[in-house]
């Protein structure tokens, strides 16, 4: 066991399965000699060689495309998109071709790759640095998507998607590299060292994609969250006294809907929360698995809290990032309904 | 049994990382003068020879020789130098105030002035630039108020872009300059496409498309040589290779290539490259680039041999990659001094009007600067407001957003 932060932590991951599997191979842009501008490939290229982890050209297209042509060939490429708000020049390369490669060849070429990308806002990075696109993901029929809130799911889940032998979109929260952001940007953030979470096994160990946890058990509301917004649910649920279950996701698919069913049966009411945009976000597929599995338990709407329809702002952060005032607001319209 | 040895992965290196010593011996830089100035209705299988090439005008001794010389008067080039000097005083006072934490970001051009300041020189009014986030001196040299683009950095109650974008992402339709994207090199066939507009409208008017050496290995790059290429497009294509894309070195996005420049070549396109940090080189191409646009003759792909002196952004630190002392070994100099000294040697400039025009140009700067910081700064109360987030996605607010605007209270 040791202490690490997220970044740490997901580099502990590619680290221990290139050490355990020469087919995986590390690339990206800056990724190689640098580590990646998180640097969370630090040190793989002096250990494994510049054949298993590089530098690439600036394609996304390019490093998806290239990983699938890897993957058909049987290596487990681990990939890195800057943000994933460049993943778009890659996004045929996912839907047509990663996606569908087993199903159209009746198994022939299979593609196990994950592309990892950090996701969500909270950093002032303006459009191209804050965006959540995890509903596009989830929308295409042959890739699985992770959401990691914490060092050690990011550690166990990363090593269970490179284990996948489908492809997975690997979402990682870049305001929770550091630590628990849980929406108070005017308070310092308490490091990763100094929070349970940040406490990660050594060595090889693979949480399985498609199980939830329940981060807080409650009574009177559910809250469905995944990677950012946990830790906001969390201050929120604090701030309100609120006797709320919160279930943190962390595969959006394939979804652990068990635990979600079983939760809301109990609780009877359901807020769902999500950094991305609220329409036709993956809250809608929540709201809608939700009504249909629990309906006749339900004492009031499930509620959705989310980024406003608007392209992420650079100067209004604060007032479009759905945080723990929002959420609270939103957890006792729904105990008051 | 095979007589071939098993394959083996090429990952192209650069010459020298971080504890080594700098070195651009391959770099082959051509004295000045040297290469030829073609007719501008060349074929471009005749000027093969241009793209790998380097087209230089001043010399070591600070002397204008050669073919390219002349093409800017002397008023134009002490112009053109407080152009540069203020393109570097802004970029300090701005990186000074992330720094001082009145922004969140800023890119600087330090050792690039001369490409975005005199290329602008070329350019007539109603050309539009598709530019990337280090070409402000487009914006500079157009007689863009520095006022408004602190106040765009500082994202205040006068950003003309209203806090929605991140500092540097200038945008000004009336300057020529499109609205830059974070995301890299979609301008690049944007800036086809608007020529080609222009063409079908039988207008005059030309685009100029502006890439980093990284960027070209984005597919919209190659889209944007072979629409240029079948369309004949009036367009310049200009890549400004700066040597690093972040961390990574050119060789990773140029590969096997000679040049960036010969990529042209296999599209039909004439191709040059030229001292990016020579301003009267700068512009003799870019006005000839821009000629074979205005004269209908088609797109001309000219890449920019330069250096980024600096960090790639308030975010990075190139001492992780590459050698501390690596801007002080390139060989093609800095821009700011080389024109200096050139207008020394003409004798229309000297050493001490050069401090004078320096301070004068820092007292502009900060005056700006103060006037920017009197309408707010990012974090101050006063900034772009929220309810400008919602404005803007449609041209009419679509009921759900105005249903989101109340919700939000703003
Ligand atoms: C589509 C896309 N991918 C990745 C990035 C991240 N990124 C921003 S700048 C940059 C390097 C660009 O280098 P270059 O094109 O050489 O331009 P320079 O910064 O040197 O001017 C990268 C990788 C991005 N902005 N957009
Ligand atoms: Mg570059």
């Amino acid at each position: 066991m040791a202490q690490r932060t997220m970044i740490e932590a997901i580099r502990d991951a590619m680290d221990v399965m290139m050490s355990r599997d020469d087919d995986v191979v590390v690339f990206g842009e800056d990724v190689g000699y640098f580590g990646g501008v998180f640097r969370a490939s630090q040190g793989l290229q002096a250990k494994y060689g510049k054949s298993r982890c590089f530098d690439t050209p600036i394609s996304e297209l390019g490093i998806v495309g290239a990983a699938v042509g890897m993957a058909a060939y049987g290596l487990k490429p681990c990939v890195e998109i800057q943000f994933a708000d460049y993943m778009y020049p890659a996004y045929d390369q996912i839907v047509s071709e990663a996606a569908r490669l087993r199903y159209r060849s009746n198994g022939q070429f299979t593609c196990s790759l994950v592309v990892r990308m950090p996701t969500g806002g909270g950093i002032f990075g303006g459009q191209t640095h804050s965006q959540s696109p995890e509903a596009l993901f989830t929308h295409v029929c042959g890739i699985k998507t992770v959401v990691p809130s914490n060092p050690s799911d990011a550690k166990g889940l990363l090593i269970a998607a490179i284990e996948d032998p489908d492809p997975v979109i690997f979402l990682e929260p870049k305001r929770l590299y550091n630590g628990p952001f849980d929406g108070h940007h005017d308070r310092p953030v308490t490091p990763w060292s100094k929070h349970d979470l940040g406490e990660v096994a050594d060595g090889h160990f693979a949480i399985p994609l498609g199980r939830a946890a329940i981060r807080r058990p409650g009574n009177a509301v559910t809250v469905l969250a995944y990677g950012t917004m946990v830790h906001v649910a969390a201050s929120a649920v604090a701030e309100t006294g609120v006797d709320a279950e919160i279930i943190d996701l962390r595969t959006l698919l394939p979804l652990d809907l068990d635990t979600i069913e079983a939760s809301v049966k109990k609780t009877g009411r359901c807020v769902i929360v999500h950094e991305a945009t609220l329409t036709s976000g993956f809250g809608a597929e929540l709201c809608a698995l939700v009504q249909a599995r629990c309906f006749y338990h339900l004492e009031a709407p499930i509620a959705r809290v989310a980024g406003w329809d608007t392209p992420y702002p650079h100067a209004q952060e604060w007032d479009y990032f759905p945080g723990p005032a929002r959420l609270g607001r939103a957890l006792i319209e729904t105990l008051e309904a | 049994m095979t007589d071939y040895a098993p394959l083996s992965l090429h990952v192209p290196e650069p010459a020298v990382r971080p504890g080594g010593t700098p070195d651009f011996s391959n770099i082959r830089i051509p004295r000045a003068g040297q290469v030829a100035r073609p007719e501008v209705d060349v074929d471009a299988e005749a000027i093969r020879d241009l793209a790998f090439s380097v087209i230089r005008v001043l010399n070591r001794d600070g002397e204008a020789v050669g073919p390219w010389a002349g093409s800017l008067s002397e008023d134009e080039l002490l112009e053109g130098l407080r152009h540069m000097m203020t393109l570097r005083a802004f970029d300090a006072r701005m990186q000074m105030a992330q720094r001082q934490g009145k922004t969140s970001f800023y890119m600087q051009h330090m050792g690039e002035e001369a490409v975005s300041c005199a290329f602008r020189k070329a350019l007539k009014p109603g050309d539009m630039n598709f530019p990337t986030y280090r070409q402000a001196g487009l914006l500079i040299a157009g007689g863009y108020s520095l006022v408004e683009m602190a106040c765009q950095i500082y994202s205040n109650t006068h950003d003309p872009l209203k806090g929605r974008q991140l500092p540097v992402m200038y945008s000004s339709r009336e300057h020529g300059f499109f609205s830059i994207s974070g995301n890299l090199a979609t301008q690049y066939i944007q800036a086809v496409g608007w020529a080609m507009a222009s063409a079908i409208k039988n207008d005059s008017k030309i685009a100029v498309g502006w890439i980093g050496d990284g960027a070209t290995a984005e597919s919209d790059f190659h889209a944007a040589l072979v629409f240029a290429s079948t369309y004949r497009a009036p367009v310049v294509l200009s890549i400004v290779n700066n040597q690093w894309a972040i961390s990574t070195f050119q060789g990773i996005a140029r590969g096997g290539s000679g040049t960036f420049a010969a990529r042209g070549l296999g599209f039909g396109i004439p191709a040059l490259r030229v001292d990016g940090n020579d301003y009267l080189a700068v512009h003799a191409v870019a006005q000839w680039a821009c000629e074979r646009a205005r004269r209908n003759l088609g797109p001309t792909l000219i890449e920019h041999v330069t250096y980024r002196v600096g960090a790639h952004s308030t975010s990075d630190d190139p001492a992780g990659y590459r050698p501390k002392t690596e801007s002080e070994a390139w060989p093609l100099g800095d821009p700011v001094i080389r024109l200096k000294n050139h207008l020394i040697v003409r004798g229309a400039w000297s050493e001490e009007r050069h401090k004078q025009t320096e301070a004068e140009i820092l007292d502009t700067v900060i005056a700006a600067q103060k006037e920017a910081e009197s309408h707010g700064t990012l974090h101050s109360r006063e900034h772009a407001s929220a309810r400008d987030m919602f404005e803007g996605v449609f041209s009419q607010m679509p009921p759900h957003l105005r249903r989101q605007r109340q919700e939000a209270g703003v």
